[in-house]
């Protein structure tokens, strides 16, 4: 047995204070497996060590929700006896060193996450930052990842249905994957992770074990160097043809009442399946290494333990249930395997070629693992922009035109036309709106979904940047018609052992669980991702927020496109012109300068009900919301989606066009309704203006103090600088 | 014994991933790079040990399942 | 009209392909796993679109040579009605009952878009509800659907009338030789496309433009 030095353990991620605390709690010192497995779970992966302190904050709880965060992905009831059942996870580090099988994998990961709990993913969308376009990585990054993302999601046969794209410089080092996965379930038909009861049998099935990611967890919970590209053999390969055959084996199985627990193997595979299985059914678990289907030769205890093979899950069946388990696994020719049994220890067992390799108690390993209140430091909040900010004589017409064709504004046409998103023939909004639209198959309700966070708000002010990612996504729910229910979060940052890093952490967290409880839109699952820095560089604070909502009837929901010449365009909200972080301001004139615009909760409630009403009442089928870029961008948007042309007469100016105060909407909607509307409005107290007209000459966009500019000019610049940039020679 | 079945488009059929590396060959600077065609390596084992049996054994493979004859073609190196 | 679809592993188009057709022609399909040896008496088989054994080797490959297809085969030579979409085309080719082969989309990436179609044949029993050189738009979901043939077969396929789908001018996705997006065999009761119909079946999804071949299938079986 390999002996343990302070280099073994340092190797292994762990502080000496953390290797003194395994060695009280074991009462001696650990061997080599042992330390493995502690390592694992011990690390920010796993134990979210560094953050569980703060996200107790968060607001988990609500009269839809069946199960919040602790189980592998979170449940929310959508009436009739369906539940929807979804997670965002991140699989940062892996894309960065490969960009396929990274994505790829992280695909395959929270999908097993939706239906290792009875749910059939109906959607997945996907929330991507990268380095700046002339990073000489980033297209090769880019290109990896759409393809991974692609050749899973799309062999799966579960449709991606959107997500985002960003580029900036921070993340040049450390690109973000993150992916969500959504299904739906009857809720009596959910299935959990807690092993209870003694002497269960413990089946292990799906794909054999090799040798592949060994320390990915700890790998996920490390800042990289210059020596990164060596960790490449610890990337995992994904098959999603065996993820397939295993999503319709379990399902299979599930039909039927044999299983008692069940969890895949993530990160940390065997390890962290079998103790948190144990931890939560207050149970010990006892496997025999000796029975895991293994794929390389000569493997050893630490290797079986620490695998992260994927395409693989644990499960506690019913006694006596085995056969007709192996029955199901052996048509899908997928690999059984009896591995252990569960015991009244309250101990993890591991036995391999006849001899006990390790023993530990289970509340070690998943209860005890260190909680850190690292210390943080507050950034001051950012001055007013200053007056001389912008030029205001610059002509809007060719800043619109480098808008939106600029790196984060244009078309991303070119990556969704790589994911099947209509694959099961339920998909009712295609990616390119403000949210998706899935219908709940066999009936007419449909679910709404979103992933949003505008992270360089987030890196000038965490906590209204948190709000904002919250009230984002919440509104682009509301701008398809969805009641949003819930929310899964994916917390991106840096090396929280850094104050000022903590400091971003704590207050996005604030943010987040402000405007979380200010809209009634509970964190039900979520991931943290943190060290993602290089050569201590972090990126841009990032929490990722995805939402889900409802749509009692999926026939009643708007989308984007104008739809009829003539329409009116009403803008809801209030425009103050809020250039501080915007686009605008960072495209056209080089700066990120300012506070972001500040979001004011009870004003984005009100706002959001009110155009809501329309849409459900169906007095309104054009909604798009106003965020990145502004009025100006939000009107182009609909005209190009729409192929027509629109004449503003309200705003005008700079501040008024691209400014990006929040709790805003474009609707477009016949004369005579808008006129309804406006009176609805003042009633509610929501401000409420005609702003032009969809139509006008017809082919241009017409605004007072811009030329007129042909939709067809700006759906070029749209559409072609993502695949023009992404065709260029490395 | 054990065998090497290498498959690859047969010539006159368009290759598009063969075309897209030797534009990256070229890109990189390998100016001398010409044409570019781009296959399949299949590794076998047998429990067969007559050559001439494994060879027409190998044949039928490729013929039913290794190739699709109507654009790839095949060829079959075998190890002692 | 009774119908079958096969599920091979990793067919992921099954569903999609057994709700048109319980929607177009009221009775469910019956659903024929890949290892079963026979299809039930049926006036259609469907092959439904998906990775079949994850596309590994080739796409449609190793489907071609499951225990299912000799039936399929038998059946089709028979004059039993078969349709592959997407992925069934390729195990089509594959088994010899459609001619060419589906090679990858010329841009290397698999691509999903809705793309226009003309009917090129209205005299089959798969299109005879659409009209010659009518233009209509199925989505398209495929990384290797770039129909190959040589000039021979493509001019035989074009003389005997089997180019049952073109894409339309300026809208090939993938490089597909003469725009070709579907097949008929020569006996015409076999029919590749890569496009796919069953996915719009129903209005709330935007658009219609697929239930004409279930329409075409149930007038002329039924």
């Amino acid at each position: 047995m390999i002996e343990i030095t302070p280099q073994i353990v340092r190797e292994h991620g762990l502080s000496d204070a953390e290797y003194g605390r395994i060695k009280q709690l074991l009462n001696r010192e650990p061997n080599y497996v042992e330390l493995g497995v502690f390592s694992v779970m011990w690390s920010e992966h796993c134990s979210y060590k560094s953050t569980r302190a703060h996200l107790r904050r968060l607001p988990t709880k609500g009269p839809v929700v069946i199960q919040g965060p602790g189980e592998n992905a979170g449940v929310v009831d959508i009436g009739d006896g369906d539940a929807v059942i979804f997670k965002m996870e991140s699989h940062n580090h892996p894309s960065f060193i490969e960009p396929y099988q990274g994505a790829a994998t992280g695909v395959g990961g929270i999908m097993r996450d939706v239906f290792t709990m009875g749910a059939r993913p109906i959607a997945m969308m996907n929330a991507l930052r990268f380095g700046t376009p002339d990073h000489p990585k980033t297209r090769h990054l880019v290109a990896g990842v759409v393809a991974g993302i692609g050749g899973y999601g799309n062999c799966m046969g579960v449709p991606t249905v959107g997500g985002e794209v960003n580029f900036h410089s921070a993340y040049n080092g450390n690109i973000l994957v993150n992916a969500m996965c959504v299904g739906i379930a009857r809720q009596d038909k959910i299935f959990k992770s807690a092993a209870e009861g003694a002497g269960n049998p413990v089946i292990y099935v799906g794909s054999k074990t090799g040798r592949d990611g060994i320390h990915g967890a700890t790998m996920a919970s490390a800042e990289f160097d210059e020596n990164s590209e060596e960790k490449r053999p610890t990337v995992q390969v994904g098959d999603p043809f065996t993820e397939k055959l295993l999503l319709e084996a379990c399902l299979e199985l599930m039909a039927t009442d044999a299983i008692i627990a069940i969890q895949d193997m993530g990160a940390a595979g065997l390890t962290s399946s079998s103790a948190e299985m144990a931890s939560k059914g207050n149970s010990g678990i006892e496997l025999n290494l000796d029975h895991v289907p293994q794929r390389e030769e000569n493997m050893t205890a630490y290797d079986m333990m620490l695998s992260e093979s994927q395409e693989r899950m644990l499960a506690v069946l019913k006694p006596g249930r085995e056969d007709e388990a192996r029955r199901i696994f052996d048509k899908w020719e997928l690999d059984f395997a009896i591995i252990g049994i569960t015991t009244d220890t309250n101990r993890l067992v591991i036995r391999h070629k006849g001899e006990i390799v390790a023993d530990m108690p289970v509340n070690a390993l998943a209860d005890e693992a260190p909680v850190y209140e690292r210390p943080f430091t507050r950034r001051p909040a950012l001055p007013p922009l200053a007056k001389n900010a912008f030029d205001p004589k610059r002509p809007i017409a060719d800043s619109l035109l480098q808008l939106i064709g600029s790196p984060d504004l244009s078309s991303r046409r070119w990556v969704w036309e790589q994911f099947d998103y209509t694959v099961m023939a339920d998909t009712v909004q295609a990616p390119g709106g403000d949210a998706a639209v899935v219908r709940v198959h066999g009936t007419n309700k449909s679910i709404a979904i979103a992933c949003d966070v505008t992270p360089r708000y987030c890196r000038a002010d965490p906590f209204e940047g948190g709000k904002q990612a919250v009230a984002e996504c919440w509104r682009n729910l509301t701008s398809v018609g969805a009641t949003p229910l819930a929310v899964t979060d994916n917390l991106n940052f840096g090396n929280p052992e850094r104050p000022e890093t903590m400091g971003e952490i704590v207050a996005a967290i604030d943010g987040i669980a402000e405007a979380c409880i200010a809209l009634g839109f509970p964190v039900v699952s979520g991931n943290c991702s943190l060290y993602n820095e290089t050569n201590g560089e972090p990126i841009l604070p990032t929490p990722a927020i995805g939402g889900v909502g409802l749509l009692k009837d999926g026939t009643r929901h708007a989308s984007v496109a104008f739809k009829r010449a003539g329409d009116a365009i009403v803008l809801i909200g209030e425009t103050k012109g809020h250039l501080g972080q915007s686009l605008y301001l960072r495209e056209i004139e080089g700066s990120e300068s300012g506070p972001p615009p500040p979001v004011d909760l009870g004003v984005e409630k009100r706002n959001g009900d009110f155009v809501r009403g329309l849409i459900e009442m169906g007095q309104v089928d054009t909604v798009h919301d106003i965020s990145d870029g502004g009025l100006l961008i939000a009107v182009a948007e609909m005209a190009m989606a729409g192929g027509m042309g629109a004449m503003l007469e309200g705003p005008d100016g700079i501040a008024q066009l691209f400014g990006e105060d929040q709790a805003r909407y474009l609707l477009a909607v016949p004369h005579s309704i808008a006129q309804e509307i406006l009176g609805d409005a003042k009633a509610a107290g929501v401000p409420a203006a005609i702003i032009g007209f969809v139509g006008g000459t017809g082919t241009h966009l017409e605004v007072p103090g811009m030329t007129a500019t042909r939709i067809a000019a700006l759906k070029s610049a749209h559409e072609t600088w993502l695949p023009n940039y992404m065709a260029a020679p490395q | 014994m054990k065998a090497r079945v290498f498959v690859t488009l047969k010539n006159g059929v368009l290759d598009p991933q063969g075309k897209a590396i030797g534009h990256a060959l070229n890109n990189l600077g390998f100016a001398s790079v010409g044409e570019v065609r781009q296959g399949k390596v299949i590794d076998i084992e047998l429990a067969e040990t007559d050559a001439g049996k494994a060879k027409a054994e190998l044949e039928r493979m490729c013929e039913k399942l290794l190739a699709n004859t109507v654009i790839e073609k095949y060829e079959i190196e075998l190890k002692a | 009209m009774k119908s079958a679809v096969v599920v091979f592993p990793a067919s992921n188009c099954d569903r999609d392909a057994a709700v048109a057709l319980e929607q177009m022609t009221g009775q469910k399909p019956v659903m024929v796993w890949h290892g079963d040896s026979e299809i039930p008496d049926v006036d259609l088989i469907v092959l439904p679109g998906g990775f079949s054994y994850g596309d590994y080797l080739r796409c449609g490959a190793m489907a071609s040579q499951s225990r299912i297809i000799r039936d399929v085969k038998a059946k089709a030579d028979k004059g039993v009605a078969v349709l592959g979409i997407c992925n069934g085309f390729q195990v089509l080719t594959e088994t010899g009952l459609l001619p060419g082969a589906l090679m990858r989309n010329a841009k290397l990436k698999f691509v999903c878009r809705p793309v226009g179609l003309t009917i090129e044949e209205s005299q089959s029993a798969f299109t005879r509800a659409y009209a010659k050189g009518e233009t209509v738009r199925f989505p398209v979901a495929h990384g290797e659907g770039n129909y190959f043939a040589d000039d021979a077969t493509l001019d035989r396929l074009e003389g005997e009338g089997r180019v049952a789908f073109r894409y339309a001018e300026g809208e090939n996705p993938n490089g597909s030789a003469r725009n070709i997006a579907g097949i008929l065999s020569e006996k015409r009761n076999v029919l590749g496309l890569m496009p796919h119909p069953e996915r719009v079946v129903d209005a709330a999804l935007g658009g219609t433009d697929g239930r004409r071949v279930f329409q075409s299938l149930i007038e002329t079986l039924s």
